[in-house]
């Protein structure tokens, strides 16, 4: 098991390493200067006196390993210099907008596994009867519905039911205030944007669950179990859900993805102040300063939970914890 | 000796020349998967959409008609105007070329980089082999959209840009799947028997490495599909995708849906309501090829 753990650890370093060269990489791909993409703003041409100040004070007057150094650097103390839009530091930038992501981040998983487990359970249960049916089709329709689609129909559907029950359409606030301040209100920002990612991320676990349930029932302990006699639910409880859900728990990782993707968007959506709203505005707003830290943020959050997940399935799963 | 039978190419071949066999293996197809056959009608009724989109939408896809905006589904427009007086039909019909265009070649480009790197790195082995494992790990480690809205930011939007965007990231994701499946062929007598008579290393890979991956390839392919014509229409609703005037699904969401969400909700519907059957049947048809090709699958 050590041997399982130190080497996954390990294996976290090069792609930290080749992700931060990547993301620097990239962000010099930049056709033209970008501190004359920066002063120029509206097609005037900006003082080269000025661009020669931009280029000292964005370090981009050292040689580029050394620009790469100072990247890196700043990265490990946290500190991603200064936004290029709003000139205020990247990670107070970024801090301010965590905790509101973080929220919907994880309703939404607690979204996704109170739908999928069961329904993926029931769904492989009853394989190939109406309910397998409508289940897969639901998942599959999860996972082709866009994000934004569906915080789009969501806002519709409030709007429309506020009106009939309450004769004025009423529509969530979008102001942040922290759950121990006002409950109701930040649930009522958070609950509909959880949702809505939630719904695309139960889908995919779905899926998962309801095709490891099937691998399992088909094992050869399980025919044992019924064999010996035992009630269906506990060789389904004790036997068979116990091991389907190895995979799920991996899946949770992988498809951490998802949830990032579906924050970027659906946070657009609701015009909710987020990390995925601050992204695109710093993509749309040309802040390479700001996209780069935030990308850099993003994979090794990534990279972070994906190893979590993998030594959580090694302590889970006796055949990784012994081989 | 070398020329053993591929458990795959021989089936793919006949379709493409389009024989008997062929014919019957399509019509056993459509008789075993009656949701892949659903997800394909879904598909083949939106490229042909996307494809006759000057003979089948009534009015261009761009031309304002400021006396008939936000008019609701009508037979002179069946699925409303936009806050513009454009009809949506006929935008929605030239959205699918958009979409099919984008999600065809991130599809192509991107499934066969991955398709050439995952056959080398599981053939060659060793430093190479490696060496494009770690690049692939580093790759992967940027969700879909992250590393679209990475390349975005800094080469701009527009429709080659986006294509650009979605394939970096499917590239990898397709040399994972198809490098496991190959270091499986590669253990297989043949190979070796292939090495043995001297084969050099090109025909081994694309005459008895390739066909041999091709199943998880297509299954793949059709998924990635589905996801690239996602991502554009995320990045186009974003405004970072493709940009006006171009008709794209996700620009049709941008902006109008919301502002007009309760007054004129078919703007907000019907493009929506076209990605979703779009990639819905992708998933569904690429589910049921994975089915139909899987042995373990199909005896369930």
């Amino acid at each position: 098991m050590y041997r399982y753990i130190a080497n996954r650890v390990l294996l976290v370093i090069p792609t930290l390493i080749g992700a931060a060269v990547l993301v620097f990489l990239l962000m010099r791909l930049i056709p033209g200067d970008i501190c004359a993409i920066r002063l120029g703003s509206g097609g005037s041409m900006a003082d080269p006196r000025a661009i020669a100040r931009c280029h000292i004070e964005l370090g981009l007057d050292r040689s580029i390993f050394l620009q790469f150094l100072d990247f890196a650097w700043g990265f490990v103390r946290l500190d991603f210099g200064t936004s290029m839009w709003s000139g205020k530091p990247v990670t107070e930038e970024i801090v301010a907008r965590l905790p509101i992501s973080l929220e919907i981040a994880t309703m939404a998983t607690v979204v996704a596994i109170l739908i999928a487990i069961p329904l993926g359970t029931i769904s492989a249960l009853k394989q190939n009867s109406w309910i397998d049916h409508v289940v897969r089709v639901a998942a599959i329709a999860g996972i082709a519905t866009p994000s934004f689609w569906l915080g789009i129909l969501s806002i519709l559907a409030v709007l429309e039911f506020s009106q009939l029950l309450f004769g004025a359409p009423w529509m969530p606030p979008i102001d942040y205030v922290p759950f121990w301040q006002e409950p109701l209100h930040n649930l009522s920002i958070a609950f509909l944007p959880a949702l809505t990612v939630g719904y695309r991320y139960a889908a995919v676990s779905m899926r998962m669950t309801r095709s490891a349930m099937l691998e399992v029932l088909r094992e050869d302990y399980i025919r044992t179990a019924r064999a010996k006699g035992l009630i269906e639910k506990i060789v389904i409880n004790r036997h068979a859900l116990k091991n389907a859900l190895l995979p799920v728990v991996t899946l949770i990782g992988i498809e951490f993805a998802f949830l990032i993707s579906g924050l970027v968007v659906t946070e657009q959506v609701f015009n909710i102040n987020g990390v995925g709203r601050l992204f695109v505005l710093a993509v749309q707003n040309q802040d390479y300063t700001l996209t780069q830290a935030l990308v850099m943020l993003t994979v090794v959050t990534f990279v972070f939970v994906n190893l979590a997940v993998d030594l959580l399935y090694g302590w889970l799963d006796p055949r990784i914890r012994f081989g | 000796m070398v020329d053993v039978a591929p458990s795959f190419a021989p089936e793919i071949l006949d379709e493409a020349v389009g024989t008997p066999r062929a014919r019957s293996s399509v019509l056993d197809f459509l008789r075993r998967q009656p949701l892949g056959t659903v997800g394909l009608a879904l598909v083949l009724v939106m490229a042909v959409a996307g494809l006759g989109a000057e003979w089948i939408a009534p009015y261009s896809p761009t031309a304002n008609d400021f006396a008939s905006m936000t008019e609701p589904p009508s037979w002179a427009h069946i699925m409303g105007t936009d806050q513009f007086g454009r009809d949506l039909f006929s935008r929605i019909v030239y959205g699918a070329r958009t979409a099919f265009i984008v999600g065809f070649c991130c599809a192509m480009v991107g499934g066969f980089a991955g398709l050439v790197l995952g056959v080398a790195s599981a053939y060659f082995g060793g430093r190479l082999g490696l060496l494009l494992e770690r690049i692939n790990d580093v790759i992967m480690a940027f969700p879909l959209i992250i590393l679209a809205l990475a390349v975005i930011a800094v080469f701009g939007g527009g429709v080659f840009n986006v294509i650009l965007a979605i394939t970096i990231p499917l590239i990898p994701r397709c040399a994972r799947v198809v490098r496991s499946s190959a270091l499986a062929i590669r253990e297989v007598p043949y190979i070796d028997a292939a090495r043995a008579c001297g084969f050099g290393h090109t025909r081994i890979i694309l005459r008895h490495m390739v066909p041999n991956v091709l199943a998880p390839f297509l299954i793949m392919l059709t998924a990635f599909v589905g996801q690239a014509i996602l991502a554009e229409a995320s990045l186009s609703y974003l405004g970072l995708g493709v940009q006006e005037p171009i008709a794209a699904w996700g620009l049709m969401l941008q902006g109008g849906a919301e502002e007009y969400a309760s007054t004129a909700p078919w703007i907000a519907i019907f493009p929506g309501v076209a990605i979703a059957l779009t990639v819905f049947g992708f998933s569904l048809f690429g589910d049921a090829l994975r089915d139909a090709l899987d042995p373990k699958l199909r005896e369930r």
